[in-house]
């Protein structure tokens, strides 16, 4: 059981790093400059239902230094600490209160990204006009967010069995 | 006994479908809230009439968007921003930033715009009239 766990931390921590890889190219057109699309939330929504919460809170953390020191810069490393540490937690709670789908719990994942994102971007050049890209960033959450569920529902599935 | 447990399974797989009622609600919500911010930054907007360029989040000169030029921001490390100011409109020309997002940025214009190179830390901002009076208030 204990090496299964290992071993599915490192599938996850090497699908974040591809997806990092795919998402460092994508760059959004009319966005703000560092942010980013969220398609490694899939590898935290995983982790968050087919282990927990605090393997999802590790994941997340290990995901955002590696990726930073390898694709990054300082700013863009902290524009993903904010929006991963966000939305780790808001999916956290939404999946406890069971109210949500993991479609659901990923929307919110994906919007609670873009937020903190935005947020510490705000802070980070002083330039509180960025908040005019929320309409779009609330609207890309959304989208990428049931892709990201959906996806994340059928990798789970196979990944729980796995564990079993 | 084996039809009431393919009954109870099909009762979980309902319950556990993939997208909800509340999921519809959520997404309904989010994108409500994107449509009214959206609609308050299309009432508040207005042309604006000067450009503020800051480096490193302080402001370093500020420029009539009426007066055509080209400028260069030089920093202490040896980057650079190329910028111009054309019919009322500021537009990033080339910079030695090496995403060249800041470049690829449609021209800016309104108040609510502006054009940032994280790279450099170099943000060029519209301002309007009504804002350059609460400035001039301020100082
Ligand atoms: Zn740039």
């Amino acid at each position: 059981m204990k090496s299964k766990k290992v071993a599915t931390y490192g599938l996850l921590v090497a699908l974040a790093f591809i997806l990092s890889y795919i998402e460092s190219l994508i760059q959004i057109p009319f966005a703000v400059p560092g942010i980013k699309l969220g398609l490694a939330n899939l590898v935290v929504i995983t982790a968050l239902y087919s282990m927990g919460a605090k393997e999802a809170f590790v994941l997340s953390l290990i995901r955002i230094l590696l990726v930073g020191f390898t694709f990054g810069n300082p700013s863009t490393m902290m524009f993903s600490l904010g929006g991963g540490l966000l939305s780790w937690a808001l999916m956290s709670i939404f999946k406890w209160s069971k109210l949500f789908s993991i479609v659901g719990v990923s929307i919110i994942g994906g919007v609670s990204h873009n937020i903190g994102q935005i947020l510490v971007a705000i802070f980070v050049v002083d330039n509180i006009n960025l908040f005019y890209y929320l309409p779009f960033l609330l609207v890309s959450g959304v989208v990428t967010g049931t892709l990201i569920g959906i996806l994340g529902a059928m990798i789970v599935k196979r990944i729980r069995n796995i564990l079993r | 006994m084996k039809q009431i447990t393919e009954q109870q399974k099909r009762k979980d797989d309902t319950s556990n479908q993939l997208i909800r009622k509340q999921d519809i609600i959520l997404i309904g919500a989010v994108l409500f809230l994107g449509l009214i911010v959206f609609i308050v930054m299309q009432i508040t907007k207005t042309e604006g009439s000067k450009v503020k360029i800051f480096i490193d989040n302080v402001e370093y000169k500020t420029l009539d968007l009426n007066i055509d030029m080209t400028e260069k921001v030089e920093l202490d490390n040896g980057e650079w921003n190329l910028f111009e100011i054309k019919d009322g409109k500021v537009d990033m020309l080339d910079a030695s930033c090496p995403d060249k997002i800041c470049v690829n940025h449609k021209d800016i214009h309104y108040n609510t715009e502006d054009i940032t190179c994280l790279p450099n830390k170099v943000v060029l901002k519209i301002t309007g009239g009504e804002e350059n009076e609460v400035d001039a208030v301020a100082n």
